[in-house]
């Protein structure tokens, strides 16, 4: 059962990485992508991040009740729960309903318009190139998202204890730089990368073998979406049970 | 020449070309036509390589295009024009991007020269100074003739042509039928029409070929057809009454 959507993927990324046509075209479309997929996800990247630092900064302030244990642990808590998990991860699944649902209803549409069956006819790789540009765009403008995320994040815990009195700004500043470790921000930007490729590469074939009308355009929207964020948590558990 | 030979194809237990075979000249308008669910389209996308056909063969000019890989393929994809029943226009590019894309996919000309082929393809339909327009701005009819402009660009010597006048008001859809002769007979295309639209079989029609139940049920040039005895055909030909009476009066 799940044997032959999987194979079906496997050919779709072969044809996707088949060499293209002519790269200045490619290099256009990639920008383009950049573009949308990139520098139009800022701004909710943005806004997730700061609360997500505040919600785990006044959430790890709640459950400190031990004198024993010092505050600038709440930094601590922040900055690596943020560059290992949160950052990532979730910034992902934003972006899987944001990105991913707009890929595959986008390429959806080209399939049951017959725009797909044009570029076929001209002798173009139409999977090359539909779907290589916004993975390349994805690999490249995620990673960056998710560095914006985490420093935005640990602002916004920092802003979170500070106004509420949690902590103090020496605590959390001594706790966000006590003991780091370098490694953990490796993993973060795997997991990224990871996870931008499912995200564009699973919405694209979900849109790629679409059929029908406008209504089956909406399933398969709605099942990139679906698909992706399990994909994305099951890549999630095995990058950390890998890497760390 | 396009010749095709025992063309088989189902999907799951759909059986829907039973060994069609037959030859598409050049310069001439290729018809073929059946009523919904004959199998026409299915026959038009097996011989341009979108649905591959489990026997036969499909050959352009003697190349065996059936036996091909995606690659080989290519030469023969670049002789190709395709005009698709939705016209299939790219809605995320203008009309001049459109006709141009092909051009800058495939040949090395400069952008001066490739304006010049966009002028040249939209004056030839008639829309000379829409290049800037996209396809949503565009009427039915305008988008049929930016998709023929399209197909030409690459100077075909293929043009395959799917419903081309479904969706348009009849006088349109003489214009659009009367350009595809234009240009078949101007540049020596062979020309494949799939429609079952009658003033398409009796105004361009010069070899027709008819499907029936996913065979090939009759063979001749719109003058035969209104002489055919064939049962089939003539059902399908003259279903209504008005075209019954214009036989009648043949």
């Amino acid at each position: 059962m799940i044997f032959y959507p999987l194979g079906k993927y496997i050919l779709l990324l072969k044809a996707v990485f088949r060499k293209p046509e002519k790269w200045n075209i490619y290099r256009k479309e990639i920008f383009h992508e950049m573009n949308s997929i990139g520098v139009g996800s800022v701004w909710i990247i943005s806004i997730i991040s700061v609360f997500l630092g505040m919600v785990t900064t006044v959430q790890t302030a709640f459950q400190l009740v031990s004198d024993l244990i010092p505050k600038s642990t709440i930094g601590m808590i922040v900055r690596d729960s943020t560059i290992l998990e949160l950052s990532p991860t979730i910034s992902a699944l934003v972006l899987a309903g944001k990105v991913g649902s707009s890929v595959a209803s986008q390429i959806g549409t080209m399939r049951v318009t017959e725009q797909i069956d044009a570029l076929e006819i001209m002798g173009i790789n139409s999977p090359g190139y539909l779907i290589l540009p916004k993975i390349i765009a994805a690999v490249v403008t995620i990673p960056m998202l998710v560095i914006i995320s985490i420093g935005l994040s640990i602002w916004g815990g920092y802003l979170a204890g500070t106004i509420s009195g949690a902590v103090t700004a020496n605590d959390f500043i001594a706790g966000t730089i006590d003991g780091f470790r370098g490694f953990t921000l490796t993993v973060s930007m795997v997991k990224a990368v990871v996870f931008a490729f499912i995200i564009t590469s699973v919405s694209a074939y979900q849109g790629f073998y679409t059929s029908g009308g406008a209504l089956d355009v909406g399933i398969s929207s709605t099942r990139a979406v679906v698909v992706s964020c399990i994909m994305i948590l099951f890549a999630d558990y095995l990058v950390a049970q890998l890497l760390l | 020449m396009i010749e095709i030979h025992d063309i088989h194809k189902t999907f799951g237990d759909n059986y829907v070309l039973k060994g069609i075979s037959g030859v598409f000249r050049e310069g001439m308008c290729n018809l073929i036509i059946g009523g919904s669910g004959s199998g026409k389209t299915t026959l038009l996308k097996c011989m341009v390589g979108l649905h591959e056909p489990e026997q036969g063969s499909v050959m352009y000019d003697g190349r065996d295009f059936t036996r091909m890989t995606f690659e080989e393929r290519i030469d023969i994809r670049k002789e190709i024009g395709m005009l698709f029943q939705s016209s299939a226009l790219f809605d995320s590019m203008t009309v001049e991007e459109n006709i141009m894309f092909p051009l800058n996919m495939f040949t090395e000309m400069k952008t001066k020269e490739k304006k010049e082929r966009v002028n040249f393809c939209l004056e030839r339909v008639n829309l000379a100074g829409k290049n800037k327009l996209y396809p949503a701005e565009l009427s039915g009819g305008m988008k049929k003739r930016v998709g023929i402009a399209r197909a030409i660009s690459m100077q075909p010597k293929y043009l395959f042509v799917d419903e081309p006048n479904s969706g348009l008001d009849p006088k349109t859809a003489i214009v659009i039928d009367e350009l595809i002769n234009e240009l078949t007979e101007e540049y020596k295309i062979t020309t494949v029409v799939v429609t079952h639209d009658m003033n398409s079989v009796m105004g361009i029609g010069d070899n027709i070929i008819f499907l029936y139940n996913g065979k090939k049920e009759w063979e001749g040039s719109n003058k035969e057809i209104a002489k055919t005895d064939n049962q089939q055909l003539n059902d399908f030909v003259f279903a209504s009454k008005f075209t019954q009476a214009a036989k009648d009066k043949l």
